[in-house]
């Protein structure tokens, strides 16, 4: 079967972000940028199956500026076959990258997508679940273990009490969560071949989804500042600070 | 305008959550909150959300098809009833974000995720770049979907009001997924996203059996015990510890950080405790910058003392 994974491009997650002066949102100009870690896991995950005799084609899939061809290409030298970037420089919103992916999807015919539960950048947390909705597909979000077999996918996923195993029927969308697997890097030849493998680039337009924003950012802040430093010297001290002036314990 | 509260329960009791969803809610649409229990035999549940003074009447949906909470079969429900509802709010918890995305794509609306202030009915803060900024958005939509942050607003009272309950009819069944089964982890502490006291540990553990002596803290402390993610992906501990950016999200009077560096992933998940206490043997290690108390140490040493201690002291 074929396998789509989508691969969003965000500030690397060992970038400390600087909100803009003008309170319109984040620097993102000279910052670090890479895939998703989400979708790092989900890129592994396809590639696993496919290595499982399970998927036989992976197809990722980026949204937004140019620059999202990189993130492709990093997806491409990990193992994934061809690559579709949907090219805007509207700022994308869930709700719109459900609406893309669901028609790449009616192109591509896939019968699994795997895609990152969040994007550390927006923490959304949404695209994954609209999808499925969209194209009237089951869920299986926040995955820590797939398996695939007759036409199904057994999927156990992490909640909040612990774990919980649901069965959904092929076609479907997967979200990974960070237990799913361990990515792998991409080795320097794979890094070259990768550069061989195709990319086709789409518009918005040319799927014909509208893709206005529905949320208006009216302002970017910092979050209040924690004074903290204090050291206590000893395991009394810490005691009695909690008591006496914290008033905690 | 009207809000309706998707409860959160598991067909015998509702969870403490919800009552932080109805909290948000009564910002924007207060007298004007009815509370949606849908699962199944959870006429309890429904009887106990009742009692919340703020709710105007509480629908009840009862049937096999809502069992687990699969958000294929729930999803539909909801947007049916939604037509009556100027905003529609579950918590973020991993249930609420699992169910509502699937509702707001059916209404064609934008989800606003995991809210931290209501500014105005349709302007809300929520947190971005794990708690990092915090973005004020504005919706558009005719109908707001919205995950609340439970730290961000605290509970209403669970007693005191008298609402009615109305059954309404379920819908069918979506027949796409199954539920197969569930590990949960039991405790008697407790629960983590609700604690008043929350004793984390981190790599710095080393092992799992080593969090006996985070378990002997808790217990004097009436804590309860978290992780960090590094220590959730050594395996010390399950899933469900980890707090932090993907994880659960506490802010308790008291939080505890033992053997933590302070990642800004898991600082996401705790930077809003009233207090932050951390214990670590690495004094240049992050988690101090933002601690009320530091104590650099050997954690093998400082957790045994500051159990007898508590004790001695209690």
């Amino acid at each position: 079967m074929k396998a789509l994974v989508a691969v969003k491009r965000v500030i690397d997650y060992n970038v400390k972000i600087r909100v803009k002066a003008d309170k319109t949102g984040v620097e993102t100009a000279n910052v670090k940028m890479s895939m998703n870690p989400f979708d790092e896991i989900a890129v592994e995950e396809a590639l696993r199956l496919r290595e499982a005799g399970i998927v036989s084609e992976i197809i990722a899939v980026s949204l937004g500026v140019a620059q999202c061809q990189e993130t492709i290409r990093t997806a491409l030298a990990m193992g994934a076959d061809r690559g579709v970037l949907v090219q805007t420089d509207v700022e994308l919103q869930p709700l719109a990258v459900a609406k893309l992916l669901k028609a790449v999807i009616l192109q591509e015919n896939p019968e699994l997508v795997i895609i990152g539960k969040q994007a550390i950048d927006d923490d959304c947390n949404q695209t994954g679940q609209m999808l499925s909705a969209l194209l009237g597909w089951p869920q299986a979000t926040f995955a820590s273990k797939v398996k695939i077999s007759d036409g199904h996918a057994e999927v156990t996923r992490e909640v909040d009490g612990g774990l919980e195993t649901v069965s959904i029927k092929l076609p479907a969308v997967i979200t990974t969560d960070l237990r799913l697997n361990e990515p792998r890097y991409a080795s320097l030849p794979n890094i070259m071949r990768a550069k061989k493998k195709p990319i086709v680039t789409t518009t918005p337009e040319a799927l014909g989804v509208d893709v206005t924003p529905r949320l208006t950012v009216v302002k970017v802040e910092e979050p209040p500042k924690r004074e903290g430093g204090r050291k206590v010297g000893s395991v009394a001290e810490l005691v009695d600070k909690l008591k006496t002036e914290a008033r905690v314990i | 305008m009207a809000a309706l509260v998707i409860a959160e329960h598991d067909n015998r009791a509702l969870k403490p959550a919800t009552l932080n969803a109805v909290a948000a809610a009564d910002e924007i649409a207060a007298g004007e909150i009815d509370i949606l229990v849908a699962g199944k035999d959870c006429r309890a549940v429904a009887e106990a959300a009742a009692k919340i003074p703020g709710a105007r009447k509480v629908l009840l949906a009862d049937d096999p098809a809502y069992d687990h909470g699969l958000a294929e079969n729930l999803a539909p429900l909801i947007v049916r009833l939604a037509a009556n509802y100027s905003h529609l709010l579950a918590t973020a918890t991993t249930s609420g974000k699992n169910l509502m995305p699937r509702v707001a794509a059916l209404l064609d609306v934008m989800q606003i995720s995991d809210i931290s202030a209501v500014v105005s009915p349709d302007t809300f803060v929520r947190p971005i770049y794990a708690g990092n900024a915090l973005a004020t958005v504005q919706s558009k939509d005719p109908v707001k979907v919205i995950t609340v942050r439970g730290t961000a607003f605290p509970p209403v009272e669970a007693e005191g009001g008298n609402a009615p309950v109305e059954p309404v009819a379920p819908t069918d069944a979506a027949g796409l997924s199954e539920f197969v089964g569930a590990e949960l982890s039991k405790s008697e502490r407790p629960e983590l996203t609700s604690a008043r006291i929350v004793i984390s540990g981190g790599r710095g553990m080393q092992s799992g059996d080593n969090f006996h002596l985070l378990e002997k803290v808790a217990d004097r402390l009436g804590a309860a015990v978290g992780a960090s993610r590094a220590a959730v992906d050594a395996g010390f501990v399950p899933n469900d510890y980890q707090v932090g950016q993907t994880g659960k999200i506490v802010a308790p009077e008291l939080y505890i950080a033992v053997g933590i560096s302070g990642a800004i992933q898991h600082l996401a998940g705790m930077k809003d405790s009233k207090v932050i206490v951390a214990i670590n043997k690495d004094e240049e290690a992050p988690i101090f910058q933002i601690a009320d108390y530091g104590l650099v140490g050997d954690l093998f040493k400082i957790l045994p003392e500051l159990a007898d201690e508590l004790e001695r002291r209690q």
